[in-house]
């Protein structure tokens, strides 16, 4: 069995974000990095289900810059065997990233990929989706429970829907995006580490890979969002109810 | 010339309120620019939430109702999207910015060579073109952008968007072939967990109640912020934390990844404010903390303050509120 799981480099989650004085782009200045925490979650389910299965070749990719090589091996860290870097320095949207993960697709040839629902910058929840579209395969999205049936021809997936779990069963392969909930990723250990650095990890460029890519979203200007006016402070109960009724009028 | 199709939601032929704000998107599109939407809802027994939708200055109301698209399994959905956005010449696809939506339009903008902006809270026709503000880093930060292409996918934050205004003459309901035998089939519907009654949905509520972390169990839960809920007429929401431990559902949580939920008022019980779940709530008109520690970051945003325990100050205030 393959699987192949995207990993992206994003700000660590924990960071606060600045935006640079003249909007142009997000301050990365002394900004610590990450795998996307939903790709790790990917990763890990990745990694329990070559512990259930008895074995599985876990690949794990990447596109980007030589920075990403820092995640990647994260990722082989966890106990992935093998690493592809897609070295680019273009800035690109998601359905670009669909395409080349798409050729990535094809020369990997794996049964299933697992990645994380949505990017943690960009927050696009998009390129999951429109890798399956281009594949013609099955997608199951926001996956918070996965069990492989049938020979691992299918996968039964509990989706997190805003009506609650929603149940399907896709046919392999397919893609698969993974919920908060699916799994807590484990920690990388010292002689994981150790190993990582022993395991394969090649770069290949976009013209190896036989693609060409424009991305169609241009970000014009970034600002923080309004900011709220300071609220104040109710001593008791009955001050709420009193502000709540006659100031703001809400109940 | 803009040619908008809207894809409306509805849950087992009950119509999403998200659905208008949609709609509502596309008519300031179309003041802006001259221009027409129309609506597409897919489904199965759907004709009176299609019915619904006529009211509002759409230029059609396209319905493909079928069996096969009793449930709304990405696959099908999406192909019978790319059909109707092909045959419709559209310029713009959108959808309320829901599980529903993230879930199926990608799918289809790849299936249509299209690019896609998610989670759009603002739109301006700038020549020929349009320039939108979209939310990011958990809401930190707001980007201005383009898109460029002759076909775009966006999904819209329903709190962003007034529902459009309502006209005299209704729009024409049209059916959509759908032959079940053309639609892919590799994804296909098991069960759905019951929904809980009795609330509304936290993304439709004028009053949303949230929980966080102060509180210690299932029952304190439903006592507290299920009771508050309840004498406010209003949904009830979730920290991650409380998601976490089990003491709520996944599907009540409110945040980056859960809900946004944009009410007229919220009231954030016990929960200490991470900027995640501040992603999901600070669109809200009014905004309530009650929380333990004077320090918490959930006072920055909150419009009214109370420095209690909430298992002091909930039930004080379910009691005078009943009054």
């Amino acid at each position: 069995m393959k699987i192949l799981v995207p990993l992206k480099r994003v700000t660590d989650p924990d960071t606060k974000i600045r935006i640079k004085p003249d909007g142009s782009a997000v301050d990365l200045d002394g900004v610590k990095f990450a795998v996307n925490p939903f790709d790790a979650i990917a990763l890990e389910e990745a990694l329990r289900i070559r512990e259930n299965v008895g074995e599985a070749d876990i690949v794990v990719v990447s596109v980007g810059g030589e920075e990403c090589i820092e995640q990647l091996r994260a990722g082989l860290a966890m106990g992935a065997e093998r690493a592809l870097l897609v070295k680019t320095s273009d800035d690109l949207d998601s359905l670009a990233i669909a395409k080349i993960l798409a050729a990535i697709y094809h020369r990997e040839k794996p049964d299933f990929v697992l990645m994380g629902k949505q990017a943690i910058d960009d927050d696009s929840n998009q390129a999951g989706q429109m890798l399956s579209a281009l594949l013609g395969i099955g997608q199951a999205t926001f996956v918070s429970k996965l069990e492989l049936l049938e020979n691992n021809t299918k996968a039964r997936c509990g989706r997190e829907t805003d009506a609650g779990i929603e149940t399907v069963a896709v046919t392999l392969p397919a893609i698969i995006t993974t919920d908060l909930r699916l799994n807590e990723p484990r920690y990388v250990s010292l002689p994981g580490i150790m190993k990582a650095k022993k395991k394969p990890l090649e770069e290949i460029s976009l013209a190896d890979l036989g693609v060409t890519v424009t991305t169609r979203t241009n970000i014009l200007h970034l600002e923080p969002p309004p900011k709220r006016k300071a609220g104040v402070r109710v001593k008791t109960v009955d001050e709420l109810v009193d502000k709540l009724k006659n100031e703001a009028k809400v109940i | 010339m803009s040619k908008i199709l809207v894809i409306a939601e509805h849950d087992a032929g009950q119509l999403k309120l998200a659905t208008l704000s949609a709609m509502g998107f596309a008519q300031q599109v179309c003041a802006q620019t001259s221009g027409s939407y129309d609506v597409l809802i897919l489904g199965e027994g759907i004709s009176d939430a299609a019915e619904s939708l006529r009211a509002y200055g759409a230029a059609s109301v396209m319905v493909a109702d079928s069996p096969a698209l009793k449930e709304p399994l990405a696959d099908k959905y999406a192909f019978v999207i790319d059909d109707v956005a092909r045959a419709q010449k559209a310029t713009m696809v959108v959808g309320a910015a829901s599980t529903f939506s993230k879930d199926i339009l990608p799918r289809a903008a790849a299936l249509l060579d299209a690019g896609m902006i998610s989670d759009v809270i603002e739109v301006r026709a700038e020549g020929d073109d349009f320039v939108f503000k979209r939310v990011l880093y958990a809401g930190n930060v707001i980007a201005t952008v383009k898109l460029e292409g002759a076909l775009k996918f966006l999904t819209v934050r329903p709190a962003a968007f007034a529902p459009p205004s309502k006209t005299d003459e209704l729009s024409p309901a049209t059916p959509v072939a759908v032959d079940a035998g053309k639609l892919p089939s590799q994804i296909k519907f098991v069960g759905r967990e019951a929904k809980v009654a009795g609330r509304p949905d936290s993304t439709e509520a004028r009053v949303v109640v949230s929980g966080g972390r102060a509180i210690k169990n299932g029952e304190d839960f439903e006592r507290l912020i299920g009771g508050l809920a309840d004498v406010l007429g209003g949904a009830v929401g979730s920290s991650r934390a409380l998601v976490d431990s089990g003491i709520t559902p996944n599907s009540l949580q409110v945040g980056q990844t859960g809900k946004v939920v944009a009410p007229e008022l919220y009231i954030a019980a016990g929960i200490s404010g991470a900027i995640q779940h501040m992603a999901g709530m600070k669109d809200t008109k009014v905004i309530v903390a009650i929380n333990k520690d004077s320090e918490a970051p959930i006072f920055e945003v909150a419009d009214y303050g109370l420095v209690a325990d909430v298992y002091q100050a909930v039930p004080e205030l379910i009691g005078k509120l009943k009054k």
